[in-house]
Parts: structure tokens; sequence; C-alpha cells
């Protein structure tokens, strides 16, 4: 099977998960469109690694899982925050870091 | 033990007296303290002794150590050492100032006792022994810098000892910056000795020096110059002298060690330590002769005419060293150095005896308002005769031989440098009509009031109401930095009484060890350290130097007699002189405008520089590149600050933006 349809197929998951954080505001949407984002790296990096031949794509795509699920556990506990605090959940509000 | 180490116990006590009494001059009772002092200097003068014995217990050729405890400084090629140097003159020196400072110790001990800061001023006092030795033992460049530059310190802190007086912190800041403007100039010349010599050690300079050296080769010339500058401002002679006689504000026995027995002779030991290369340049050395010349003039007309005591006995030392450096200065080694020694006798003298006279006057220096102290304060007024006599050359006192012995020098040598010997002279004649003006003021006459009561009551005189700074009328602080409201005069007091009278026998008897035809003490001690120059080996015949004494004995008993005229005899022709020479006695009373002449050439013009640096440079050049900065930081964070607006997705929308962007280059690219 030729490589560029696991490429083409990254690229549009990319470029899905980057639009939705661009025209998204909900936080949540934004973090799961940030995990589509990463995900097609993870598809592309595998797809090379076998294309390549040896597994050192694979244990990159490894990494990036792990600093996924950090970065979840992060972004879910923000958004938890913010819950709690009763503001709203729209990141266009969210703007007190302004320079 | 050997010479070398006698010399480092010369230079340790002091500095150890120095220590425990500046540490423990809140434990340390006052009385102790000044006997921990003066101990210390004893104890410095016996190490001394100890050193002249074992070097004259050497060959005359062989009397020269050099040594060393450690490494002062050791960088790139440059190794200096805390190194001494021990030969006749600088035990010479050693004797001198630690001999003298003993005396002068033993006096404050006595003078300073009501003083709130009795033991600052002790450790101050033996901090510039120790400096002042640390000057004239110094084995190399270096650490005579060092000395010097702790002198100049000492100094200051001693002329600045009573600090609540206005008058006496400007006096004391005028002489560190004139004696710093003298330290660059010795810096300048170390720095061109090495640069030309690559070492600063003493013995190898000289050694190498006539080598390097051509004769009046500019360098050298430059190198005198200015060893010439640090010598006159420690040494206040013209035109760095304006703060000699502002100094006379420290207490009075620091005018009588620093400011009139050693340190400001400093600048002739400079000189004649350094005569190897004063031999090579001689414009340089002839340009320092003529310059004690027109000191020891100038000096001498000013103190004919000036009615502060402690003032006319200062014009009276830069007169005196005036002769010193012209000694130094034509070849007369020995002589200069003999001169400084008998001065440093009879000087110190003076001052010890106008200081017990102006505590009994309550700090009052015009001699306007004395008179009559020969009957209420006897044995001060005798003490005051024989620095006066010795001052004045009179025969048979120190001065008559020391004097004498440059001036026939100078005739000797013939030439130009005969005219030394003809205005010597003349400054011989003033020197003798000046130092009776003050003693005929002070001593006969009718008693003044504060003399009277000394005579009636005994006591001191004590004005009424709060103390008062007789210089300038203001009111003391008498908690700290003041006098003390005692005042404690030679009469009344055995430790001052004892070093008055042991200087009055060396002024008196002091020149008996060098009498032309008799004997030659201090000539053949000095001898070996000018071995080799061939001005050093001139001597003028005995008969000459006999000449010489008779006509400086015509003179001084001429310059007393005048005084007598002047002031005893007709008592209104001073009056009458000054009406009809006003012009030069307005001169004389200015100080021929040296303050002000200085004050135009470099004050002022200095100031303005300052102040259009201040207006024009400070303003817009620096301030101008500060707020330029920051101005500039400001401006461009504006600029990019807009990009930090708050909106999450415009950051993500840049990022994604600025990757594709970058990806699209390097696809292009490729």
């Amino acid at each position: 099977m030729n490589i560029t349809w696991y490429i083409v197929l990254s690229s549009l998951l990319f470029a899905t998960g980057a639009v939705g954080i661009l025209i998204r505001r909900s936080p949540m949407v934004i973090l799961l469109c940030l995990e589509l984002m990463l995900n097609a790296g993870n598809l592309a990096l595998i797809a090379f690694s076998r294309m390549v031949g040896n597994q050192e794509g694979q244990v990159f795509a490894l990494v990036v899982m792990v600093v996924a699920a950090c970065e979840v556990v992060v972004g879910l506990g923000l958004i938890v925050a913010i819950f709690r605090r009763k503001l709203p959940l729209n990141v266009d509000n969210l703007r007190e870091l302004r320079g | 033990v050997s010479a070398t180490a006698w010399a480092w116990l010369v230079l340790l006590f002091p500095l150890l007296g120095s220590i425990t009494i500046g540490l423990g001059f809140r434990v340390l009772p006052t009385r102790i303290a000044g006997a921990i002092g003066t101990a210390a200097i004893a104890l410095a003068f016996a190490a001394g002794i100890a050193t002249l014995l074992s070097l004259l217990g050497e060959d005359p050729e062989a009397r020269h150590h050099a040594s060393s405890l450690w490494d002062y400084a050791s960088v790139a090629g440059l190794d200096i050492k805390l190194g001494i140097f021990v030969d006749p003159l600088s035990v010479f020196m050693v004797l001198v100032v630690t001999g003298v400072s003993t005396l002068i110790h033993l006096y404050s001990f006595g003078y300073m006792q009501s003083d709130a800061g009795y033991r600052r001023f002790f450790a101050y006092l033996n901090f510039f022994v120790f400096s002042m030795l640390l000057l004239v033992l110094a084995g190399n460049f270096v650490l005579l810098i060092v000395g010097w530059a702790f002198v100049g310190f000492a100094s200051y802190a001693l002329i600045s000892f009573w600090y609540r007086r206005q008058t006496a912190t400007k006096a004391g800041m005028k002489a560190f910056v004139i004696n710093v403007v003298g330290d660059i100039g010795l810096t300048l010349a170390a720095f061109l000795i090495f640069r030309e010599l690559g070492t600063f050690e003493y013995s190898e300079v000289f050694e190498k020096a006539p080598h390097v050296f051509q004769t009046n080769e500019w360098t050298i010339t430059a190198i005198c110059l200015l060893l010439l500058v640090g010598a006159f401002a420690k040494s206040a002679q013209l035109p760095f002298h304006t703060w000699l006689p502002d100094a006379m504000e420290g207490p009075t026995p620091v005018s009588s060690l620093i400011h009139a027995a050693t340190m400001v002779t400093a600048g002739v030991y400079l000189i004649a330590r350094t005569h190897v290369l004063f031999e090579l340049a001689p414009t340089a050395a002839d340009i320092a002769a003529f310059v004690g010349l027109a000191t020891l003039l100038i000096a001498g007309t000013i103190a004919l005419v000036m009615t502060d005591l402690k003032r006319a006995i200062a014009y009276s030392t830069m007169s005196q060293i005036g002769y010193m450096v012209v000694g130094v200065s034509i070849g007369a080694y020995s002589a200069g150095m003999f001169h400084l020694m008998t001065h440093a006798f009879f000087k110190a003298l003076l001052f010890m005896a106008a200081g017990s006279i102006i505590a009994a006057m309550a700090n009052e220096q015009n001699i306007d308002k004395m008179s009559g102290f020969g009957r209420a304060m006897r044995f001060t007024s005798i003490a005051m005769v024989c620095g006066g006599l010795a001052l004045a050359a009179f025969p048979g006192t120190s001065g008559f031989f020391s004097k004498d012995e440059i001036l026939a020098y100078a005739d000797a040598r013939g030439g130009m440098y005969v005219i030394f010997t003809v205005l010597g002279y003349l400054g011989a004649l003033l020197t003798a009509v000046y130092t009776f003006r003050l003693i005929f003021r002070i001593i006969p006459g009718r008693p003044c009031p504060e003399a009277q009561e000394l005579i009636d009551t005994g006591h001191v005189h004590h004005p009424d109401g709060p103390p008062l700074n007789p210089a300038t009328g203001e009111t003391e602080d008498a908690d700290v930095g003041f006098p003390g409201p005692d005042h404690h005069i030679a009469e009344q007091s055995w430790p001052m009484k004892l070093a008055m009278g042991v200087l009055a026998f060396l002024a008196l008897a002091g020149g008996l060890v060098q009498v032309p035809g008799v004997d030659d003490v201090i000539g053949a001690f000095l001898e070996p350290v000018w071995e080799g120059s061939p001005l050093a080996a001139i001597h003028p015949s005995d008969l000459a130097e006999w000449e010489g004494l008779g006509v400086g004995a015509a003179i001084s008993v001429v310059g007393i007699a005048v005084a007598w005229f002047l002031y005893i005899a007709r008592p209104e022709t001073p009056a009458l002189l000054q009406r009809k020479l006003r012009p030069l006695h307005t001169l004389f009373v200015n100080k021929w405008y040296f303050d002000e002449a200085i004050d135009f050439l470099i004050v002022r013009p200095a100031l303005a520089i300052g102040r259009f640096a201040n207006r024009v440079f400070e303003r817009f050049v620096v301030d101008g590149l500060v707020t330029g900065t920051q101005e500039t930081v400001r401006g461009s964070g504006s600029v990019v600050r807009a990009v930090q607006n708050g909106f999450v997705r415009s950051y993500a929308l840049l990022l994604i933006a600025g990757f594709a962007g970058l990806a699209l280059y390097f696809l292009l690219t490729n």
C-alpha cells in the first residue's frame, strides 16, 4: 500500500483539528481537536516508521501519547476549575493575559 | 640579629601600637592608651638604634641590605616583594622620625589630656609613625607609594582631628587633595621607571639607570619631574604649598610631628633616595633647586607678616624645607639630610612651645593678642628662645651649622650655583627677623590678660560662656571633636616639659656632631649612600666653610638685631613700614595670592568644566543615551504588545500560520 494514503489521511485529520481549534470557542472541543492533531501526527510517525522499516517512529508515537495524556489531564483540570468558578466556558472571554 | 631584622621590628612596634589602641579604644583607659602609644614609638626608636649599631658593625661598603618578608604582588612577570631597604640613609631617617616622634608622643600625652578623642589621637599618631617608617624603609617604589599614601591619609585624619570644626575638615580635605596630586606624580614616575627599567626594586633601578639612560634624555627628565611633583606636594614647595598653612587647624602636636619634623621632609628624602636618577637629569635637579630657592624666599616673606602664631611657624617650615630641597638638588646630600635632622629638632620644639602658649591663650593663635609670656611661662619661653636661636642660625646652635653647610656647598660647586649661596643668605636674614619677631612680640613686654591671670592665679585662662572656635568665632560642639575645656601647658605637665627639654638641648647642641674641620659624624655615616656620585665628591674646604659660617653668624646677629630694633626698641616702626610699603605688605599678607591664583587657574576652570559636563554632557549625552534606550525598548514593546491580545485562538492562528509559512518556505526552496 502506498504511503501517500496514510499521509493524506494524517493531513486531513491534522487540518480538521487545526480548523477546529481556530473556529470553535468551547475549551472542551478545542481539547478534542488538539487530540486529533496529535494523533494525526502519530499516524504520520507510524506510517513513516513502517516505510523506513525500524521502530523509532513507533517509540516516538508512544512518547507523544504520554505527552497527550498529560496534556489532557492539565487541560481537563483547567476546564473543571473554570466550570466550578461558574465562569463562561468560552475561550474568547478568557483573555486576562492580554499584553 | 641582623640589621634588617631590627628594621622589621622598627616597623612592627608602631603598627602594633596603632592596632591595639585603635581596636581597644572603648576599653582602654585614656592614660593607658597614651602610654601604649608612647611606648610603642620608644620601642621603635630603640630598635632603630639597634639597627644603627648592627649597621655600624659592618664594613662601610657593605652597609646596604634588602630584605623581604613575602610577595606583595606577583603577576605577569611583575614581582613585587614586601621588602625593605636598610642603608645609612633609611636608618638615619628612621632615627630622626622615631626619635622626634617619641618626644612628641610624650608631649601629646600631657597636651591632649582633656581631649575627648585622646585614644583616637594616639591611634592615628601611631599609624602615622608606622606609615612614615614604611615610607623611609620601603625597598621598592611600590611600597614607597603605599607609605606615601598612608602618610597622606594620616595627615588628613589628624588635620581634621577636631572634626566638628568646619575649618579643620576643610583644611584636611585641601591637604588630602593636594597630596593626591603628588601621589599621582609619584605613581606615574614609578610606571615610567618600570617601563624603562623593568623593575621597581631600588637597588636594581639605581644600578641599571646609568646604563640605560643618557644624561638629560627626555624619559629620565620626565621621571625626575614626576618624582618632583610628588616631592613638592608632600614637602609643601611651590606651587603645591597652600595646604600646609591650613593644616595648622590640627592639634599642635600634629603640626609639630607631621607638618614640621617628619612628613613634610619626605620629599627631601625622596630626592636624596633617588639622587642617582637626578644626577642623570641635571635639568630636573636644577628646576628642583630653583623651586626650593623660590619657596624659601617667598615663604620667608610671608612668615614676616603672619599674625597667626602657628601659621607663621608653618611658613617658616616651608622656607626651611626649601633649604633642604636646594641642598639635595644641587648635590649637598649629607648637608640637606643634616639640615633635615636639625630642623626636626628645633621646629618640633618651636611648635611645642607655641602649643603651650596657645593652650595658655585658650586656643587663641593671634600674636597681636599675646605679650609678656616671659614672666608667666618661664620654661616655655626659654624653650621657645632655644628653638628660635637654632632656627635663626645663631652661632653655635644646630641650625647654624646645618644651613651654612648647604650654602657653603653651593658656593664650592661654583658657576650659577653661587646664586643659591647669595639668596640663601638673604633667606637666612629673613629667617632671623621673622623668628625673633615672633619671640619679641610674645615673650617680653607687659603681660596680656591671659598671661597676667597665669601669673596671678597660676591657672590657665578659661573663657566664659560656650566654647568658641578662635579662628572663626563659631560655637563649638563640646561633645566630640573638641579640644577640651582644660588647657595643658608645659609649665604644669612634666611629660611636656621633658619632651621640650630634650629637644631644646638637641636644638642647641645638635649641630656639634658636624662642625667643619672638627668632626663629620653625619657626613661620614651617610657617605656610602652617595658612593660613585661625582656631586657628593665635591667638598668645600674647611676654610671656605668657616668663612661661610662667619657670614652666616653675622647675618643671623644682624637679623636678630633688626627684629630687636623693630619690635623692642622702636615698636612703632613696623606700623610705619606697613604704611610706607603698603603694596608689598598687602602682597605678603595675602600670601603672594597663591590661593587665589590656584583658585583662578585650576579650581574655577575645573568647576566650569564640571558645570559644563553637568549641563551639556550629562543632560544630553548621558541622559539622552539612557532615556533613548528606554524609549526604544518601550516603543518596540508597544508594537509587539498588540500581538498579545489575549485571544487564545488568534495565538493558535499565528502559530499555525507561522508553521505553514515555514513549511511552504522549505517546500519552495527545495
